[in-house]
């Protein structure tokens, strides 16, 4: 029996960290490969609205975003309160859409053009006056292919 | 002779690699957009604009969105909690109702001859109606058709609309089209 008992209790053995740094630069890797930094910063204040019917948009590239708001606090005192057109990181107009759609599409290949989206962000209180002349500049540039971009509505 | 140079040591490694791992960690966004996604109808001159198109008016599903956010259908007050049904009556018209849309037959793939809907759904919006009550109203039409299309999908092939083939998808939505006409808003004058 006793031939198999070790003499003496002998201490473990300490885990060896050696590996530790490859396991954290693979997360890492991970992590910096999946990133999307914020291209934008947003000068106008954005809740969007609610809704269940929802696409996903998958090729990023692909989409152009129109940003509609109330201008954030630090613009106020310059814009006052009334909602804006912001692309890119510019205020713009109503009538600048179709040169923005125009420079969006020029930026993408050719074969890529007709799968392009245009993606709107408007705050949930903007009236619809100002959506209603972005979508008519947009027809007039044959951007026809759009999404509300909208939050998942929870069930309550 | 030149003296050989000490080993680098390895072990802080691990805290600027751990370090960098918690920065990336922080700022990582994974969310993907989503939102409802709809096709505008192509640009018409307003001199080459044909009025004369009449649809007869059982065919169409008017829904009005007042400047207070409230919701006139065919004509009579409505809820939002309301409309989804009601479209989906509309677009259906399961009873063949003399007040809802007429039907013809067409020839579809995997379907044979069925009995397609004329309905056409007609949105019109004041200019001061918010945003957040528009999207509320399309996600419901939408939602409307979604319902129906996938209804079909589950009855006929058992299973549902999205993970059907894609001529099988072209099918039901030849037999429920996603016709949503936007009129524009009346301008005040």
């Amino acid at each position: 029996m006793s031939k198999f008992r070790k003499d003496g209790e002998k201490e473990l053995p300490p885990i060896s960290t050696a590996s530790l740094p490859d396991i954290v630069f693979m997360l890492l890797f991970f992590f910096m490969v999946s990133t999307t930094m914020r291209e934008v910063t947003l000068n106008v204040d954005i809740k969007l609205p609610e809704a269940t019917e929802l696409s996903k948009l998958m090729k990023k590239s692909l989409v152009s975003y129109i940003y509609v708001g109330e201008p954030k606090k630090q613009f106020q005192s310059m814009f006052g309160k009334a909602p804006r057109i912001q692309l890119n990181d510019q205020w713009a107009n109503v009538s600048d859409i179709q040169d923005y759609v125009i420079a969006e599409r020029e930026a993408r290949d050719e074969a890529e053009q007709k799968f392009m989206i245009t993606s709107l962000k408007i705050d949930e209180n903007t009236k619809m006056g100002i959506v209603s002349d972005i979508k008519q500049e947009l027809r007039k540039s044959a951007a026809l292919h759009i999404n509300y971009s909208s939050r998942r509505k929870v069930e309550r | 002779m030149a003296r050989k140079t000490p080993e680098v040591p390895a072990a802080s490694l691990a805290d600027i690699a751990f370090m960098l791992l918690i920065f990336f960690l922080v700022t990582t966004t994974m969310d993907v957009d989503s939102g409802l996604e709809r096709r505008l109808p192509q640009w018409v001159d307003q001199d080459q604009l044909d009025d004369n198109v009449q649809i007869k008016e059982r065919n169409v599903f008017v829904v009005l969105v007042n400047r207070n956010n409230d919701l006139l259908v065919e004509n009579e007050y409505a809820h939002i909690e309301d409309l989804r049904e009601r479209t989906k009556e509309f677009m259906a018209n399961p009873y063949d109702d003399e007040k809802l849309p007429e039907k013809e037959l067409k020839e579809i793939p995997f379907f044979g001859s069925v009995e397609v809907t004329k309905g056409v759904i007609s949105l019109r919006n004041d200019l001061d109606t918010k945003y957040g009550t528009y999207i509320a109203v399309q996600n419901e039409l939408v939602g409307a058709i979604n319902e129906l299309r996938e209804e079909l999908a589950k009855s006929k092939f058992g299973k549902s609309y999205s993970s059907l083939e894609s001529d099988k998808q072209k099918a039901i939505r030849k037999i429920y089209p996603s016709r949503i006409s936007e009129a524009e808003p009346k301008k005040a004058k």
